[in-house]
C-alpha cells in the first residue's frame, strides 16, 4: 500500500510538472498569427510513455499478488487459533467461538497474540465484517459462499467494527465493538460467560424478564438465540453497537443508553427487528428495573 | 420528382414529438439528460445536506437510502448518458460528413424509449417509495423479502426500457459511423470524438444485454415469484454481482471515452495544434474498451471469490492504466509547442486533465486487492469514482457542451458566464471529493445516512458540503448562461472558435436539416484544417448539387414508447392487491400490459405495413434558402 501511494504520487507530481510548465509556456499572445508545426506524434517518446507505466505496473503486480494469496490462506483449522463464527443479522452481529462453547452479541473479545480465523456468514442480507484499525474487510454472505479470513493483533485495546455493506436503513448504525485483550483476560472472559446465568433478585422481575425478554435474548445458558446475547451487557463498551457507554469518547452511563435503546429501539435503529417493550406491555417501571439489572450484569476478566 | 413535398412539415410541439432530424434529437436529449441531472443534483446536495454534521436527522435513514439510490441510478443512466447521446447525436454525423444517422426513425425510438423509462423510474417517488438498496441494487436486499415497496420494481422495469434505448442508440451510431462517412474519410482519417464515440457504442451493445438479462431475471424474482437469487430456494446472489459488473464496469468506460473523445477535439482546436500521437490514441482507446470488460470482478474483491481470482482482476485492472496514460501524454503534447487559448471549454478541458489523473491513481491503488479490502465500500471508492464520473466525465461534457453550443443552437453562450461557472464548478468539485479520500482512509464507510461523532470526521464531512453547494452554484451558473444565451439572437459563422479542424465547422451554425448540402470529400485528418492551410475556402464538394432524400418525420416512435411504458406500468403492478374492484380486473389479469403491448406491436406494424419513402429537397430550395435551419 505504501508503495503503491510513492508511485502514485510520483506519477502525478512529474504529470502536474509536466501540465503547469505546457499551460504557462505555450500560451498563446496578443497578435500571435503564425500556425504552430503541425507534430503529428513522436515515436521515442510514446514508446516511452507506454514502457515506463508498464514497468510501473510490474512493479507494484509483485509484492499484489504475493500479498493476495498470502491473504488467501485458510488459518480456520490451524493449531493455535481461536475461532471465531460470525453472523451478521440486521443489524446486529453475532460472535460465537465453537471451540469453547460461548456465544456473544455486538462486542467481540478476544486474546493478544493469537491469530484470530473468522467464518463469516449472513442470516439475512449481505453485510461486510470490518475493523478497519485491525484488518480489510470481508463479505458476509449467505450459506454456499461463506467467506473465511483472519487477523491478529498485538495490541490490547478497544476497537471499532463496522457493517461495509449496505444493509438496509440502519446500515450506518450497524457498528460493534472489538475488544483486544491478553490470553488470561481471555480465559477468564470465557469463564464468566460460561457462568449460569443471573437473573433479576426480583422474583416479579425475573418472571417478566423471562417472558418478555428471553423468547428472542439469551444470558447465560438461559433464553433464545433469535436476538442478541446479553450476558455481561454491563460491562461492555456500548449498547446496540452504537450508544456508546462511560469510558468511550462521547460515552454516555450504561444504565441511560440502555433506558435510551428499551424506551424506543426504533428511534436508535430505525428497522431494526426488536418490538418496543411498551408494546410488550410494559411498564416503565418495569423497563427501568430491567434496565437496572441490565447495567449491573458485569463480568469480571 | 414523385415524393416532393408530399410531406407535412410540423410546427410547434408536433415538430418536435415527431422529428427523426439527429439535431433536433440532440436537443431533446440534452433537455431530457438536462431535467434528469438537475433532479440527481438535488438528491446529491440532499445527501450532502444529511451528512453535514453526525447524527443528523434532516431526513430519515430509509429516505436516505432512497436519494442515494436515485442519485446514482439517474446519474449513470439516465443523466449523464443522454448528454453523451446529445453530443453525439448533434456532432457525429456532422463530423463524418452524413446528413443524418443510418437508421432516424430508430434515433427517435431510441430518445423517447429513453425518456419514458427515465420517466418511469422517477414515478416511484410519487408512487410508494423510491428503490432502495443501492444502484448496485445488490440481492438479497433488493428481494422482496427485505424491499417490500415496489421501488426496486420501478428500479428493474424502467431501466430496462431506458436501456432498450441506449441499445438503439448505440447500434444506431455503429451503423452510422460504418456505413455513412464521407469519400476519403477512412477510419484513420476520423476525428477523435468519433472514434471514441464509435467504441462506446460497440461497447454499448455488449454490456447491455448483460444488465438487461440482470434486470429481467430480477423483476422475474420480484414480481413473478422466480428463485434466481433467493437464496432459500437456491439461488446466488453472488451470481446478480457477476451479472451486474459484467455491465457495470464496462459502463463506466461507456461514460469516459465520449469524453476522452471531447477532450481530444477541444484541447487541439485551442492548442492550434493536431492530436499528439493520433494513432496511439485510436489503439489506447480500443485496448481500453477491450480491457474494460476483463475487470469486472475488481468490484467484489470482498466477496471472496479466492486468491486467483482476485490476483488476475488486480493485475488486468492495473494494465488499464497504461493506455490511459498513453492518453494523458499524448494530450498535454498535444498542447507543447502551441498557442493555448483559455476560452471556456478549453477551461474545462485543462480541468479535466489533473483531475482525471487523480481518479486513475487511486483507480490503480484501489486495483491492488490487498489494499482495496481496507478501501472497499468507503468514502475512498467514493472520492475515486466521483473523480473519474464527475472530475472526469461531467468536466468533459461541458467543455463539449461549450465547445459545441454555438454549432447545435447558432448562438455562442457567454464566455465570462461559462469562465465562472468552471472557476465554481472546479473548486467545489475537489473541496467535496479530494476530502473524502481521508474519509474513506480514516474509516468512513460508503452509504451511510449518519455517522457518529469523536471519529475525526466532522470537518471533513462539512467542507465536503460546502463544496457540493460551491458545485451546484457552478451547474446553476452554467444553466443561467443557457438561458441568457437562448434570448439572444443566432448568428454566428461557420467556424466561431475560428480554429475548428473538422467537417462540422465547415457548414452554418445551426447546420440546414439536410446539414452538407454537398458532400464533401475528405483529403485527410483533421479535413476542415488541411483545406484552410491549402489555402481553400472550404471544403471540395464530392458530388454535384442535386436534390436532397430527406427522413420523412413520424410520431410513431413516440406511440411505441407509451406502449411500453403502459406495459412497463402494468407488469409491475400485476400481483399488487388493489382495493378498487376495476384496478384489479384491469392489473391482475394483465389487462394493461396487454392494452400496452398492443399499442407498441401495432404501431411496428403499421410502420411495417405502410411504405414510407421519405421526401426531397429539391435544388432550388436549396439555392433559395441556403442558411435556414
Amino acid at each position: 500500500m505504501k508503495l503503491s501511494i510513492t508511485i502514485m504520487i510520483v506519477v502525478l507530481i512529474v504529470v502536474f510538472a509536466i501540465a503547469v510548465y505546457v499551460l504557462i509556456k505555450f500560451r498563446r499572445k496578443k497578435g500571435q498569427t503564425d500556425v504552430p508545426e503541425q507534430v503529428e506524434g513522436n515515436f521515442k517518446l510514446e514508446i516511452i510513455w507506454t514502457v515506463i507505466p508498464l514497468i510501473l505496473v510490474f512493479i507494484l503486480a509483485v509484492p499484489t499478488v504475493q500479498k493476495i494469496f498470502a491473504f488467501g490462506d485458510d488459518h480456520y483449522n490451524e493449531k493455535g487459533s481461536v475461532q471465531v463464527k460470525v453472523t451478521s443479522h440486521q443489524y446486529w452481529w453475532e460472535f460465537e467461538y465453537p471451540q469453547y462453547g460461548v456465544k456473544t452479541a455486538q462486542e467481540l473479545v478476544f486474546p493478544t497474540g493469537k491469530n484470530i480465523a473468522f467464518e463469516l456468514k449472513t442470516a439475512d442480507v449481505l453485510h461486510s465484517f470490518w475493523v478497519p484499525s485491525l484488518s480489510g474487510k470481508m463479505d458476509t454472505n449467505p450459506d454456499g459462499t461463506i467467506n473465511r479470513f483472519s487477523f491478529s493483533t498485538d495490541k490490547e485495546g478497544v476497537y471499532r467494527g463496522k457493517c461495509a455493506e449496505l444493509c438496509g436503513p440502519s446500515h450506518g448504525l450497524m457498528e460493534f465493538k472489538v475488544k483486544a485483550v491478553n490470553p488470561d483476560s481471555f480465559d477468564k472472559w470465557v469463564a464468566a460467560m460460561k457462568a449460569p446465568a443471573v437473573l433479576p433478585k426480583d422474583q416479579a422481575l425475573a418472571e417478566t424478564f423471562k417472558k418478555s425478554c428471553l423468547s428472542c435474548h439469551a444470558v447465560g445458558d438461559q433464553g433464545g438465540p433469535v436476538a442478541p446475547n446479553l450476558t455481561g451487557i454491563g460491562s461492555r463498551e456500548s449498547v446496540a453497537g452504537i450508544l456508546l457507554n462511560e469510558g468511550q469518547d462521547g460515552g454516555k452511563p450504561v444504565k441511560e443508553n440502555l433506558k435510551t435503546w428499551l424506551e424506543d429501539p426504533q428511534a436508535v435503529k430505525p428497522g431494526n427487528k426488536m418490538p418496543a417493550p411498551k408494546d410488550l406491555g410494559l411498564t416503565d417501571e418495569q423497563i427501568d428495573g430491567i434496565a437496572d439489572y441490565l447495567a449491573n450484569y458485569k463480568l469480571n476478566y | 420528382m414523385a415524393h416532393a413535398h408530399s410531406v407535412k412539415r410540423h410546427k410547434g410541439l408536433m415538430d418536435w414529438l415527431t422529428t427523426v432530424d439527429h439535431k433536433k434529437i440532440a436537443i431533446l436529449y440534452l433537455l431530457a439528460g438536462g431535467l434528469f441531472f438537475g433532479i440527481g443534483g438535488i438528491e446529491a446536495v440532499l445527501i450532502r445536506l444529511q451528512l453535514i454534521k453526525p447524527m443528523n436527522d434532516f431526513v430519515s435513514a430509509q429516505t436516505f437510502n432512497e436519494l442515494i439510490t436515485m442519485h446514482g441510478t439517474t446519474m449513470i443512466f439516465l443523466g449523464v448518458m443522454p448528454v453523451i447521446f446529445a453530443l453525439m447525436n448533434a456532432v457525429i454525423p456532422l463530423q463524418i460528413g452524413a446528413r443524418d444517422v443510418a437508421f432516424p426513425f430508430l434515433n427517435s425510438l431510441g430518445f423517447w424509449t429513453f425518456l419514458f423509462g427515465g420517466l418511469l423510474l422517477n414515478l416511484s417517488w410519487i408512487m410508494g417509495g423510491a428503490p432502495d438498496a443501492g444502484w448496485t441494487s445488490y440481492t438479497p436486499l433488493s428481494t422482496t423479502t427485505y424491499s417490500t415497496t415496489h421501488g426496486v420494481d420501478f428500479y428493474t422495469v424502467g431501466l430496462q426500457i431506458a436501456g432498450l434505448g441506449t441499445l438503439i442508440g448505440g447500434i444506431n451510431f455503429l451503423a452510422t459511423i460504418i456505413t455513412m462517412r464521407a469519400p476519403g474519410m477512412s477510419f484513420m482519417r476520423m476525428p477523435m470524438f468519433t472514434w471514441t464515440s464509435f467504441i462506446t457504442s460497440a461497447m454499448i451493445l455488449f454490456a447491455f444485454p448483460a444488465i438487461t438479462v440482470g434486470l429481467v431475471l430480477l423483476s422475474f424474482d420480484r414480481i413473478l415469484g422466480a428463485n434466481f437469487f433467493e437464496v432459500s430456494n437456491g439461488g446466488n446472489p453472488v451470481l446478480w454481482q457477476h451479472i451486474f459488473w459484467i455491465f457495470g464496469h464496462p459502463e463506466v468506460y461507456i461514460l469516459i471515452l465520449p469524453a476522452f473523445g471531447v477532450i481530444s477535439e477541444v484541447i487541439p482546436t485551442f492548442a492550434r495544434k493536431r492530436l499528439f500521437g493520433y494513432s496511439s490514441m485510436v489503439f489506447a482507446t480500443i485496448l481500453i474498451a477491450f480491457l474494460g470488460f476483463m475487470v469486472w470482478a475488481h468490484h467484489m474483491f470482498t466477496t471472496g471469490l479466492g486468491p486467483v481470482a482476485n490476483a488476475l482482476f488486480s493485475i488486468a485492472t492495473m494494465l488499464i492504466a497504461v493506455p490511459t496514460g498513453i492518453k494523458i501524454f499524448n494530450w498535454l503534447f498535444t498542447m507543447w509547442g502551441g498557442q493555448i487559448r483559455f476560452t471556456s471549454p478549453n477551461l474545462f478541458a485543462i480541468g479535466f486533465i489533473p483531475t482525471f489523473v487523480m481518479g486513475g491513481v487511486t483507480g490503480v491503488m484501489l486495483a491492488s486487492a490487498p489494499a482495496d479490502f481496507q478501501f472497499h465500500d468507503t468514502y475512498f471508492v467514493v472520492a475515486h469514482f466521483h473523480y473519474v464520473i464527475v472530475g472526469g466525465l461531467v468536466s468533459g461534457l461541458l467543455s463539449g457542451l461549450h465547445y459545441w453550443w454555438p454549432k447545435m443552437f447558432g448562438r455562442m453562450l457567454n464566455e465570462s458566464l461559462g469562465k465562472l461557472s468552471f472557476w465554481f464548478f472546479i473548486i467545489g468539485f475537489h473541496l467535496t471529493f479530494f476530502v473524502q479520500h481521508f474519509l474513506g482512509l480514516m474509516g468512513m464507510q460508503r452509504r451511510v445516512f449518519t455517522y457518529l461523532p469523536n471519529q475525526g470526521f466532522d470537518t471533513l464531512n462539512m467542507v465536503s458540503t460546502v463544496g457540493a453547494i460551491l458545485m451546484g452554484i457552478g451547474i446553476l451558473f452554467f444553466l443561467i448562461n443557457a438561458i441568457v444565451t437562448a434570448f439572444k439572437p443566432k448568428g454566428v459563422a461557420d467556424d466561431p472558435w475560428e480554429d475548428g479542424r473538422t467537417l462540422e465547422w465547415a457548414i452554418p451554425s445551426p447546420p440546414p436539416e439536410y446539414n452538407f448540402k454537398q458532400i464533401p470529400l475528405v483529403r485527410g485528418i483533421d479535413a476542415l484544417w488541411k483545406e484552410k492551410m491549402a489555402g481553400n475556402k472550404g471544403m471540395t464538394p464530392a458530388e454535384p448539387l442535386g436534390p436532397i432524400h430527406m427522413p420523412s418525420p413520424t410520431i410513431l416512435p413516440f406511440v411505441m414508447s407509451v406502449g411500453i411504458f403502459i406495459a412497463g406500468l402494468g407488469f409491475m403492478f400485476s400481483k399488487e392487491d388493489f382495493s378498487n374492484s376495476f384496478m384489479s380486473l384491469i392489473f391482475n389479469n394483465w389487462i394493461v400490459v396487454i392494452i400496452g403491448l398492443l399499442i407498441t406491436f401495432g404501431s411496428m406494424l403499421l410502420r411495417s405495413l405502410y411504405d414510407d419513402h421519405g421526401w426531397h429537397i429539391e435544388v432550388e430550395e436549396l439555392d433559395e434558402e441556403g442558411v435556414k435551419a
